[in-house]
């Protein structure tokens, strides 16, 4: 099994919670060995160069940020 | 497997086709309130109910249609801006033209209040100035494409251009007086002692067109799916007031009149908050019932540029003196802008 480490980068908004539902549905849907972490410090998320939250950090690359996609389109960035 | 000539070909007369459809649905939308009001329920002409059952079904399609329309267009136009690249644009600039970006910028740069907290580290640790960022902070939230839109559809192009341009001279003047006043140091100690974050954000590949609608399409969905229920609660109100409300009745309260009108319209709008859409029928109702334009344009800016959930955010990264001088200047702005407007309209 593939291993992905997931990070949501926000401050516990409603869009942020969205984000990691769809982002733990479309893990376990793809069968991946995934952790789900979330990063709701803004020093932390201004440290990854993200100044719009909701945001996507897949084995520490920003794939996606201030959208909530839904599982099926997240799966594309979770690969 | 269809060339791509004729590809676009279909495409484009598919959105003409998709305009003109929308246009002709548009356009009967006032006949239909009043065929739904006078006709199938029977109320009478002239009298209260009829009034604002008429008011009611013909805006709520009215407005939604154009929300569709524009939250749409702007959603494709913020595809093309980043937060990442106005900060590029506004870093190291000198103030007075730093403040004119900043607030021109704020209108198209993709904003949600919960990430004003990182945008705003972001920006003040890698050299823009202070009140270049309040400049940014001000528009952004202000001069509203929803906002726009509704008074376009509801008032015309002169509201709208009227709206838009002093919500940005708001947006420049406040944030330059801000930045005059040298106040950094009551920003939170720490937010300037947080090293700035990489250059880039990994995300900035070119979209195609077709991305680019995706974006639009979803914009719609998130924000016209998200304020229906506002928008509809404030036709409702609106068509109470344009039913059951005597005409000129507001013009004693809220009239050209009443010196007083101005501040208590900014005092009231302040800490109350509304998204733009569910706000724009009431001004409608108002101004219909006499309530003099710069009062009325007032309220709505306190009501929606300064919002109680965003100071509150805010509140993380910046001392409560800096907060009050913000909510401050921005009210003392609102408040110039209704009195030249109420002494010159």
């Amino acid at each position: 099994m593939e291993s992905r480490l997931i990070e949501i980068l926000g401050s516990g908004c409603a869009k942020c919670e969205m984000l990691a539902k769809h982002a733990e549905q479309a893990a376990q849907e793809l069968g991946l060995d995934y952790a789900i972490i979330k990063v709701k410090d803004p020093v932390a998320i201004v440290r990854r160069g993200v100044m719009q939250t909701p945001a996507l950090v897949v084995d520490g690359r920003v794939k996606l940020q201030g959208r909530v996609l839904t599982a099926e389109h997240l799966k594309e960035y979770l690969r | 497997m269809v060339p791509e000539p004729s590809r676009r070909v279909l495409y484009a007369t598919g959105a003409l086709l998709g305009v003109a459809a929308w246009w002709l649905v548009y356009r009967s939308l006032e006949p239909f309130g009043q065929w739904l009001a006078y006709r199938i329920l029977g109320l009478g002409r002239g009298s209260r109910a009829g009034s604002a059952v008429a008011f009611f079904a013909f805006e709520t399609p009215k407005v939604l249609m154009l929300l569709a329309v524009v939250v749409f267009g702007v959603g494709v136009v913020r595809s093309f801006f980043t937060p990442e690249r106005t900060r590029a644009v506004l870093a190291g600039r000198r103030e007075s033209v730093g403040n004119v970006l900043a607030a021109l910028l704020g209108v198209v740069t993709p904003f949600c209040s919960c990430s004003a907290v990182p945008l705003f580290i972001g920006f003040v640790t890698t050299g823009v100035p202070l009140g270049v960022t309040f400049s940014f902070l001000i528009s952004a939230p202000m001069v509203n494409e929803i906002a726009l839109v509704l008074l376009f559809g509801l008032f015309g192009w002169k509201v709208a251009a009227l709206y838009m341009g002093t919500g940005l001279l708001i947006a420049i003047v406040a944030g330059w007086i801000i930045g005059r006043l040298k106040l950094e140091r009551w920003v939170e100690p720490w937010v300037y002692a947080t090293a700035g974050g990489p250059a880039t954000a990994g995300t900035d590949a070119p979209l195609t067109w077709g991305e680019r609608a995706e974006l639009g399409r979803e914009a719609v969905r998130d924000i016209v799916g998200k304020v229906w229920p506002y928008v509809l609660g404030g036709i409702a109100v609106g068509a109470a007031i344009h039913g059951y409300v005597p005409q000129d009745f507001m013009a004693g309260i809220m009239g050209k009149g009443a010196w007083w009108s101005v501040p208590l319209a900014v005092l009231l709008g302040v800490p109350m908050y509304s998204n733009a859409a569910g706000i724009i029928p009431i001004v409608q109702a108002l101004l219909e019932k006499g309530a003099a334009l710069g009062t009325v344009l007032a309220f709505m800016m306190s009501v929606i540029g300064l919002s109680l959930p965003e100071t509150i955010i805010l509140r993380k990264v910046l001392t409560i003196p800096l907060i009050a001088t913000f909510v401050g200047v921005v009210a003392a702005g609102i408040l110039v802008v209704g009195y030249v407007f109420n002494l010159v309209l």
